[in-house]
C-alpha cells in the first residue's frame, strides 16, 4: 500500500514588527483534516521557525488570547478551521488590526484593554460582605440585556474589525462599550452615572456608525452594534433629563 | 467639547434628521409636481409670495439643515481628515451660521 503524501499549504505569515518593520515569510505545511489555523502556527513554530511569536493559551475559544488576522478577517485561530478559511491552498496569517504590533503575530493588548478602564469596565461594588446577596430576577429586562452581552472573551476581533477605532484612535471601541453596557444594566452596581458620562460622546458610543462589523465577526456571536445602541438610547434620555 | 455637549450634537442631528426626512420628501414631492403640472417661475412665486405656511415649511427646513450639515461634516472631518478640536468646531458653527444665513435669505425672496 502507498501511503499518500499529505497537501502541503502555502503559509504566508507576517515577521516583524509593524508596516516597513515587517514582511510575509511563506511556509509550507502539512495539511490535515480538522486542523486549525491555530495548529498551523504552532506547527510552524514547533516545526520550522521557533523564533516565531505568537500567542495563545487555552485553545478551546475560551481565553481570547489568539485572535489574528487570517485571510484579512480577524478570528479566533484556535476554532477557526483551514477548510474553512484557505483559498485552495493558501493561507495569509497577519497580527489583529488596529492595534500596535510587538512582533509577529502578537499585538500590544494594552491600548485595547485601557479602554475598558475608561469606559468604566470595572464593576462598583454598593453592598458589603455583611449584606444579604442581591437577587436579580433572571426574566428581568436588564438581566437579559446582560444575559445577551455577558460571554465576551476580550479577545480583540470587533476592535480589530472596527472602522470606526481605526478612523478615530480616542474611540473606546466595541467590546470595552459593551462591557460598559452590560455594568449599566447591572442593578448592583454603583457607578453608572460616572459610567455613563465616560461612555457618551465623541470618542464613546456617539462615534459607532452602526457598521456592524463587530457584530459579523464576534467570534461569540454578541452584538456589541446592540449594546452600544443601548448605551446611545441611555445616554440620550440621561441628556434629556439634564442627568448627564 | 465635553461628552454632555457631545451627546447633545448628536440628538441635535437626529432629531433634525427626523425633520428632514419629512422636509425633503414634501419639497421633491411638491417641486415635481410643480414641473409636471408645467407651472413657470412666476407662477410659482405667485403661489409662494404671502403664503405663510409655505414660508414656516421652508424655514423649518434651514433651521434643520443648518443644525445637521455641520454636525455631519464635523465628523466627517474628524474621520477622515483627523481635523478636531476648538478651532474645528469655531468652523462648523460658523459653517452652520452661514447655512441659515443663507437658506433663510433665499426662503425671505420666494415668500415676501
Amino acid at each position: 500500500m502507498v501511503m499518500r503524501e499529505p497537501d502541503l499549504l502555502q503559509v504566508d505569515v507576517w515577521r516583524g514588527g509593524s508596516n516597513d518593520k515587517g514582511r510575509f515569510q511563506t511556509y509550507a505545511v502539512p495539511r490535515h483534516e480538522a486542523q486549525t489555523v491555530l495548529d498551523v502556527v504552532t506547527w510552524i513554530q514547533r516545526k520550522l521557525d521557533p523564533t516565531l511569536a505568537y500567542r495563545f493559551a487555552c485553545r478551546v475559544g475560551m481565553c481570547g488570547s489568539c485572535a489574528m488576522t487570517v485571510n484579512g478577517r480577524a478570528r479566533w485561530t484556535c476554532r477557526t478551521h483551514v477548510g474553512k478559511v484557505a483559498t485552495g491552498n493558501r493561507l495569509q496569517i497577519a497580527p489583529l488590526a488596529n492595534l500596535a504590533i510587538v512582533r509577529d503575530l502578537v499585538v500590544d493588548m494594552r491600548e485595547f484593554f485601557d479602554k475598558w478602564a475608561k469606559a468604566g469596565g470595572a464593576f462598583t461594588p454598593t453592598a458589603s460582605r455583611r449584606d444579604d446577596f442581591a437577587r436579580v430576577a433572571p426574566a428581568s429586562p436588564a438581566r437579559r440585556e446582560i444575559d445577551a452581552a455577558i460571554e465576551c472573551i476580550g479577545c480583540g476581533v470587533c476592535y480589530a474589525s472596527c472602522d470606526v477605532v481605526a478612523w478615530n484612535p480616542s474611540y473606546l471601541g466595541p467590546a470595552a462599550l459593551n462591557r460598559a453596557w452590560t455594568l449599566q444594566n447591572d442593578v448592583r452596581d454603583g457607578a453608572r452615572a460616572e459610567r455613563l458620562a465616560a461612555v457618551a460622546g465623541d470618542a464613546g458610543c456617539h462615534a459607532c456608525h452602526t457598521l456592524s462589523a463587530c457584530t459579523e465577526r464576534c467570534p461569540k456571536q454578541l452584538s456589541p452594534t446592540a449594546s452600544i445602541a443601548g448605551l446611545k438610547r441611555m445616554t440620550a434620555r440621561a441628556a434629556l433629563k439634564g442627568e448627564l | 467639547m465635553s461628552a454632555r455637549s457631545q451627546t447633545r450634537l448628536w440628538l441635535a442631528q437626529r432629531a433634525s434628521a427626523a425633520v428632514l426626512a419629512v422636509c425633503v420628501l414634501v419639497h421633491l414631492v411638491t417641486m415635481i409636481a410643480a414641473v409636471k403640472g408645467g407651472l413657470s417661475a412666476a407662477d410659482i412665486l405667485g403661489r409662494t409670495r404671502g403664503n405663510v405656511l409655505w414660508g414656516a415649511f421652508y424655514a423649518l427646513f434651514v433651521v434643520a439643515v443648518a443644525i445637521h450639515a455641520p454636525i455631519g461634516l464635523r465628523t466627517i472631518a474628524s474621520e477622515w481628515l483627523r481635523w478636531r478640536g476648538r478651532g474645528a468646531d469655531a468652523c462648523w458653527l460658523a459653517v452652520g451660521v452661514a447655512l441659515f444665513a443663507l437658506g433663510i435669505r433665499a426662503v425671505a425672496a420666494v415668500v415676501l
